[in-house]
């Protein structure tokens, strides 16, 4: 059998090289074809003209667009992600007793994250979220004023967040997976030392899901940092450009002014951002992330 | 803290949780038999008096070109990028899940660093190669790469399928005659159904609810997914048919949620037996 098997060193890279081709063709070269392009003038309609770093220039110092989506994205990553987190865990650890009918409540919780991207559910908080929509009708029901929830600019984003929230499914499925790989004798042993269910959450729970809220924080930031639909839908950027997402600002640049090298230079610095922040968090999270083995294997 | 009362309370909450989660799924559909007036200013889900011709006037869509061609176009694009994805996901993980080859760890690393690779900072080029190609305005956008196994999330869902099954099952079958492909097709592949599943519903429901590459790639209306036809409709929309509006929101939504309950098993579990511990 081993013979067989080294006879058949290659076999293995014939059955990846689909994907070999298709990293090289639609990965890699376009990664760095977008690098390259970051520094030419590039409308489609002429060859690129390599113009330098005046694309970067240009962007740092005179793209008010850029400085503005630039915060609004930051603002919505940092306001949506860890909210989104908070919930799904919160939700998997209630979900994880042994409760009946638990396999509904995982269906009704999953659903909103499925539908998500859609435009549809763009079309259906764009409604809901109106000036004289249901939220606002459920409002003055409790006789508290309407809020204009897509119309001021201090606002919209956060409404926009709450969608992102309301999207908290496929998060809290990863944490009901870690949470059911938890080892009931590690609580027995906290309850037989008088443990209370909070303290049992902190010193047990967290901790032993941290390696999966380290994947989801990374993975919902990495989303969250390119959001469109809902902006775009929704909002279209406004009111006053506080919902100008990057992903939009990177959109109008490509494909409505065809400045393609001006968007390349856009998206490698969205990019690298990207990989700052990771960079940051796979750092930290030597400290805060808990392996079984110690930490010697990542 | 009683035991009982403990878990009737945790009913309560979880109760009133999914009622919030699901109004606004609920609210969606019963406004589409509303008039415009019910709408707008009510919190309630039922109105007084159904609508019931949003469906078919919305159908119809911009009058040059409805719903039925939407659709129609969206499987066009959809099923051939499903079948693709998944037969090349499973000959990928294939070759991972079971093969030694040359710099196999440095490729897997490289597979897995993709996951996290943002698709806006290759968007633009790849716009620019399929415009080079003439792909625009077709589906082959979406279909060729799927060929080429180029979602991660789908390779690495399926190599964690595969290690789990015994390799057993493999020596044997070749014991029996079987070459390394045929092992693939008569042995494994019967039994990676669970996995192929929840690709081929994940990559459904994405690629059919997919707006981004959508609106970047196609432009004339007669090649229209459903997701560009529904923001065609929401543009075009008069004040008088929102219902409409809401109606073939209902109505795209349909296939995914259909799809999500007979295959609701399948997804949670493909999901969580990715097996991801950081």
């Amino acid at each position: 059998m081993n013979k067989l098997r080294s006879n058949h060193k290659y076999i293995g890279l014939l059955y990846i090289s689909p994907w070999i081709l298709g990293l090289l063709i639609f990965q890699v070269y376009p990664f760095i074809a977008s690098f390259y392009y970051s520094f030419t003038d590039y409308n489609m309609m002429s060859k690129p003209h390599f113009v330098g770093l005046s694309n970067y220039i240009q962007i740092f110092t005179q793209d008010d667009g850029f400085t503005k989506s630039l915060k609004v994205t930051l603002l919505y990553v940092i306001l949506a992600v860890p909210v989104k987190l908070a919930f799904a865990l919160f939700v998997a650890v209630i979900l994880s007793s042994k409760l009946r009918s638990i396999n509904l409540f995982r269906t009704v919780y999953y659903l909103p994250s499925i539908l998500g991207g859609s435009v549809a559910i763009s079309v259906l908080w764009r409604f809901l979220f109106m000036k004289e929509g249901v939220v606002n009708s459920m409002l003055g029901y409790f006789h508290l004023p309407p809020v204009d929830w897509l119309g001021s600019p201090n606002i919209a984003i956060y409404t926009l967040g709450l969608l992102s929230v309301w999207q908290f499914g496929s998060s809290m499925v990863l944490f009901l997976a870690g949470i059911q790989q938890i080892p009931n004798d590690l609580y027995e042993a906290g309850s037989i030392d008088g443990a209370s269910r909070w303290r049992m959450f902190y010193r047990i729970t967290v901790p032993l899901l941290t390696p999966i809220v380290l994947f989801n924080l990374v993975m919902q930031m990495v989303n969250a940092f390119q959001e469109f639909t809902g902006a775009f839908v929704i909002t279209n950027g406004g009111p006053m450009k506080s919902t100008y997402l990057y992903a939009l600002k990177l959109y109008e640049e490509a494909f409505t002014y065809f400045r393609m090298g001006y968007a390349s230079a856009l998206s490698w610095i969205l990019f690298v951002i990207i990989m700052v922040v990771t960079a940051i968090i796979f750092k930290t999270s030597t400290k805060w992330v808990y392996y079984e083995d110690g930490g010697r294997s990542k | 803290m009683t035991r009982s009362t403990n878990s009737i309370l945790r009913y309560l909450l979880l109760i009133a949780l999914g009622l919030v989660m699901m109004y606004p799924l609920l609210w969606l559909f019963a406004s589409s038999f509303k008039t415009n007036a019910a709408i707008f200013g009510s919190s309630r889900l039922l109105p007084d008096t159904f609508v019931w011709n949003a469906y078919t006037e919305g159908w119809k869509g911009t009058g040059q070109y409805g719903f039925q061609d939407f659709f129609i176009n969206t499987l066009f694009l959809v099923i051939p990028t499903v079948v693709l994805t998944i037969l090349s996901s499973v000959i990928v993980a294939y070759g991972f899940a079971r093969f030694s080859f040359p710099l196999k760890t440095f490729l897997f690393s490289v597979m897995i660093a993709t996951l996290m690779l943002p698709h806006a900072s290759i968007m633009i080029p790849r716009y620019i190669l399929f415009r080079k190609l003439g792909w625009l305005d077709t589906y082959w956008p979406f279909i060729i790469p799927s060929a080429f196994a180029t979602s991660a999330f789908f390779v690495y869902l399926m190599i964690q399928f595969l290690r789990g099954l015994p390799r057993d099952l493999d020596e044997s079958a070749i014991i029996d005659g079987c070459n390394s492909f045929t092992v693939l097709t008569r042995v494994l592949l019967p039994l990676c159904k669970p996995a192929i599943f929840s690709v081929g519903i994940f990559q459904f429901i994405w690629t059919w609810n997919d707006f981004f590459n959508s609106i970047i790639y196609i432009s004339s209306v007669k090649k229209f997914t459903v997701s560009l036809g529904l923001r065609l409709s929401l543009d075009a929309s008069s004040a008088v048919s929102w219902n409409q509006v809401l109606a073939m929101s209902v109505v795209s939504i349909v296939p995914c949620v259909l799809i999500f309950f007979f295959a609701q098993k399948y997804f949670v579990e493909g999901i969580s037996t990715t097996g991801i511990k950081g």
